[in-house]
């Protein structure tokens, strides 16, 4: 027998996205296989690693831990929704760049996203606060030393842009045409 | 002018792509392809009675399922043996799904095939699996003591016995004015990228093709191997390694049961099979390394000098020994750091457990045998009552001395014969930059505090870059652009970038014009795989070979063009020009277009190669020995390998009433020799330290007697946070050159995680004034320790 589903709306990244989903489909699972946004990824799927984070309404919650259903209607913020509207990375995003944050690069949209609220509630942190801020995210390659320092250059960066935001994306509203499943654009910036 | 790239610490040309989440890892590809779920032993040891799967059969959504009664051929045979050694007498791999017994918590033994991953493991949990359990054999003791066994037809559990000895060390021991014996034993960890396992495999039945896509270290020996299983031709099967996300050595396993299995489907059913590996499959169906006990005996004078040295140890290696001997020869061989005992033996048993399997996981044996040598000398140093860095300075091999030969084979079959390190100069910089001879003053004024601190070191040897070969591929196009191909993969090294700079720099090009593909056997089918530190040595060396092959084409392409000697050509920023007169110039696609006599043109560039446009009419369009094309492809296969080295120093306070360790400072003198990026290389240390530290204070595989492990989740694998690993790492570097390759380089990619283990212990002793002799420590081990030693309530 087929598996029951439910009809739910996802906002992502400004775009309004309709979905059939089993009540167990997690978010992390309608992102990635539903929506196409690979961007986040699951690295532990009991909510430890922090590598499935995403923007619920503008806080950090995992994906991998959030039923899809439970969160019909409400906005989400991927990694594929930092960078600005005209395409140029975010600061966080650049940070990471500029101060080699990454090396393979599995973990980083959690710490991307995780980082994007953080600077948000705290857009000047010591050092000290810019490790709390992402002790709860797990990172193989690269003994957290250059993300330390990132969170403190996208603090910067932000600051000279006028504040860390997450980006608005023009088409947070109902009102929007809407794209069904995997036929939405996937883009993240409409 | 064109301002050299190697040596600079450019950001990495990879980020951006990563950073906008447009990374393709495995499970990001194949949205279309039916999903995998593994039936996994829930049993440490147990006979398989029956598997009764009619229960999942009405699942809806059920594509197949498979045991290893529906395998054949090649495929219902065990897995191979990757690395044969004469002394692996009793070798025993594992089937790609369990024939008759499992050995380990974790071993499959069903596959179920399904439209998505949800659906085949709801069919999974309905396989019956009737099991008649075995005694587990788990740990080190128990497999020593062999009241059990893990394989019936291997006695003592023994799957191997290993000597090896320069001198007589026994006779050199008896002899010596000094003797010490010490028991030094390590655990269990493992690799555990944030990235767990995967493999997506589609059979195109029109070209009777199968394309792999693996989240492999090595991408040529899985075509090779799936190729074998599958009775294929190797024309027939391409793999392809997309991002990957982490590997340190778990991923060089291949091939793995579930790529066996996933390829073969692929092709039964004709459509995309993907297997993503979840976390608990990972640390109960993967790999571990480092659980080895051991036991040294040394005899010195009295300055330090180890005059004979001893180490008699046993490793464990799991249920199956797929991967050889590689981790316990390493630790045989590796444990001599940069020290030159008078004689030296070593005798090893690599002993079956019915526990995951044990292959090389970063480090790879090195920091066992880094923490057998510097426990032993810091001991020697107690007992002499000298400092801990004058008893190393004794024993140091000294510069002069390179190469310095210590009569062993290393793990690539070839002598253990370091190439360069300056070890003096090294301890000096690490002594300034930790500021070993203050630490005493510190130390009184932290007992003032009531405070109790402690300073450890540990040096290492690190044998990188290690054969048999990798080989560069560097085509010109007539746009200008660069296309680099090497077989080897890549985890998040920075492989794009630094094999783009050491090109740009051969060639003369902006680096923007350079890319890189790796781990494609479509593109470069030759090559061996992404571990020992070796890429960068290995594929490094052969991308610059054949970027020389490309440029010296092209200056004789070009000087006939330009009717100028290809002595007095140059290349700046892709354009070849006369040196000195720069109006005499033609751009390298130019030359591209020249390089390749055309019949017939598709584009403005391409009507200059045309055959009335160019070429001497009395001759071949392609003269002989000549070919086609402004393409450069050469191989790189060193005689040894190289050995890079380094040295750690860490300051820690313990607390005196929890026994908390805290790291106070961490310094790292390291020498990998001329740096290509050394943003990179600190990015790599940094990311080695960090490993280190959970290996040596958090990480250990808890099992219990039944070979549960009972902490296979990221809840329980204490993997450190930013919280645990050092507010700042201190880095210096020396930089003496390999006279090995061409660029000089060693790797050092395992750099970072070597000593750690041994820095701890010898930190935490001196902090506390007791014996460390297992790793990892804990808080909890810690204070049952002072208990022992009657130091609880001591505030030191």
């Amino acid at each position: 027998m087929a598996e029951p589903t439910h009809a739910i709306r996802l906002h992502v990244n400004g775009v309004a996205y309709d979905l059939d989903v089993p009540a167990r489909r997690l978010l992390s699972d309608a992102l990635r296989h539903d929506l196409e946004l690979t961007g986040t990824h699951v690295g532990c799927e009991h909510g430890v690693c922090g590598a499935c984070t995403v923007l619920l309404d503008g806080e950090p919650v995992r994906s991998c831990l959030t039923l899809a259903v439970s969160v019909d209607g409400e906005e989400v913020t991927t990694v594929e929704g930092l960078a600005a509207a005209d395409g140029q990375l975010g600061p966080v995003q650049q940070a990471f760049k500029d101060c080699h944050g990454l090396q393979c690069g599995f973990c980083t949209p959690g710490f991307l996203t995780t980082i994007t609220a953080g600077l948000r509630d705290n857009p000047d942190p010591t050092r000290d606060e810019a490790r709390e801020m992402i002790a709860g995210n797990l990172c193989r390659c690269t003994g957290y030393q250059n993300i330390v320092a990132s969170v403190l250059r996208a603090a910067e960066l932000s600051a000279s842009t006028g504040g860390s935001q997450i980006p608005k994306h023009a088409g947070v509203s109902q009102d929007l045409p809407t794209a069904s499943g995997a036929e939405g654009d996937g883009g993240g910036t409409p | 002018m064109t301002t050299k790239l190697f040596g600079d610490p450019i950001p990495r040309l990879e980020d951006e792509r990563l950073l906008r989440g447009q990374g393709q890892y495995l499970d990001d590809l194949g949205n279309d392809a039916l999903e995998v779920a593994i039936v996994r032993s829930p049993h440490a040891h147990a006979r398989i009675v029956d598997i009764d799967v009619d229960p999942a059969l009405d699942v809806d959504g059920l594509v197949a399922i498979y045991t290893w009664d529906d395998l054949d051929g090649p495929l219902a045979e065990p897995l191979p043996l990757l690395i044969p050694h004469p002394t692996l007498t009793h070798s025993r791999t594992p089937y790609a799904l369990a024939k008759d017994e499992v050995n380990h918590v974790g071993e499959a033994v069903a596959m179920v095939v399904a439209t998505d991953r949800y659906i085949a493991e709801d069919a999974a949990s309905r396989i019956r699996v009737t099991y008649d359990p075995l005694p587990p054999v788990v740990g080190i003791a128990a497999a020593r003591a062999a009241a059990d066994l893990v394989h019936d037809d291997v006695p003592g559990n023994v799957a191997a016995r290993m000597r090896q000895s320069n001198g007589d060390a026994d006779a050199a021991i008896a002899a010596a004015p000094h003797r010490i014996s010490l028991d030094l034993d390590i655990e269990r960890s493992a690799s555990t990228p944030l990235e767990g396992r995967g493999v997506l495999a589609r059979w195109d039945t029109e070209s009777a093709r199968l394309r792999i896509w693996s989240s492999t270290q090595t991408s040529t020996g899985l075509r090779a191997a799936i190729a074998a299983r599958l009775e294929l031709s190797l024309g027939q099967v391409d793999v392809l390694t997309p991002d990957v996300g982490g590997g340190f050595g778990v991923k060089i396993v291949h091939p793995w049961p579930e790529e066996v299995l996933v390829a073969m489907a692929a092709r039964a059913l004709g459509r995309p099979v993907k297997f993503t590996e979840d976390r608990r499959e990972h640390f109960i169906a993967a790999a571990h390394e480092r659980g080895q006990q051991h036991h040294v005996e040394a005899g010195y004078d009295d300055e330090g000098r180890l005059l004979g040295l001893s180490v008699r140890f046993w490793h464990d290696n799991g249920a199956y020994t797929p991967y050889g001997l590689i981790v316990p020869i390493i630790t045989s061989t590796q444990l001599l750091g940069p020290y030159k005992p008078g004689a030296y033996t070593v005798e090893f048993d690599s002993l079956y457990t019915n526990t995951v399997l044990v292959t090389p996981y970063r480090g790879a044996g090195r920091p066992q045998g880094a923490y057998v040598m510097e426990r032993t000398l810091d001991a020697i140093a107690a007992e002499l009552g000298l400092d801990r860095t004058a008893v190393r300075e004794a024993n140091f091999i000294q510069p002069d001395e390179m190469p310095y030969d210590h009569g062993l084979i290393f793990q690539d079959g070839k002598p253990l014969r370091y190439d360069s390190g300056d070890f003096p100069a090294s301890l000096e910089k690490l002594k300034k930059l930790v500021g070993w001879d203050d630490f005493e003053a510190y130390r009184d004024q932290a007992r003032a505090e009531g405070r109790r601190v402690g300073i450890g070191i540990g040096c290492y040897v690190e044998g990188t870059g290690v054969g048999p070969y990798e080989g560069g591929h560097v085509h010109i196009e007539t746009t200008g652009k660069v296309k680099v191909a090497t077989g080897l993969t890549s985890q998040g090294q920075g492989h794009q970038t630094v094999f783009a700079q050491i090109v740009a720099d051969e060639l003369g090009v902006p680096i923007e014009d350079v890319e890189v593909v790796t781990g494609d056997t479509r593109r470069f089918p030759y090559a061996v795989g992404t571990f020992a530190s070796r890429a960068a040595v290995m594929s490094g060396s052969a991308i610059a070979l054949a970027a020389r092959r490309a440029r010296a084409k092209a200056l004789r392409i070009a000087a006939e063009a330009l009717e100028a000697s290809e002595e007095d050509l140059e290349i700046v920023d892709g354009i070849v020009q006369v040196r000195g007169a720069p109006d005499s110039r033609i751009a390298l696609g130019t030359v591209a277009v020249l390089s390749n006599p055309l019949r017939y043109a598709f584009d403005e560039a391409s009507k200059a190669a045309t055959q009335f446009a160019v070429g001497d009419p009395t001759k071949p369009p392609v003269p002989e020995g000549d070919e086609p094309g402004l393409e450069g492809r050469d191989y790189y296969s060193p005689n040894q390998s190289t050995f890079a080295n380094g040295m750690h120093a860490a300051i820690v306070e313990t607390d005196p009433d929890t026994a908390e360790i805290r790291i106070l400072r961490y310094c790292v003198v390291h020498d990998c020799g001329p740096m290509i990026n050394p943003r990179i290389v600190e990015g790599q240390i940094h990311g080695g330290v960090g490993q280190g530290v959970g290996g040596a204070l958090y990480e250990r595989m808890a099992y219990d007697e039944y070979g549960q492990l009972l902490n296979a989740s990221f809840m329980d694998f204490l993997m450190p946070y930013v919280t645990e690993v050092p507010e700042q790492i201190e880095i210096d570097h020396l930089e003496t050159p390999s006279p090995l390759n061409p660029l000089g380089i060693k790797g050092l990619g395992e750099a970072g995680i070597i000593p750690s283990s041994a820095v701890f212990a010898s930190a935490i002793e001196d902090a506390e004034g007791i014996p460390i002799r297992s790793m990892p420590i804990s808080p909890s081990e810690l204070f049952e320790l002072r208990r022992r030693h009657g130091k609880d309530g001591d505030r030191g």
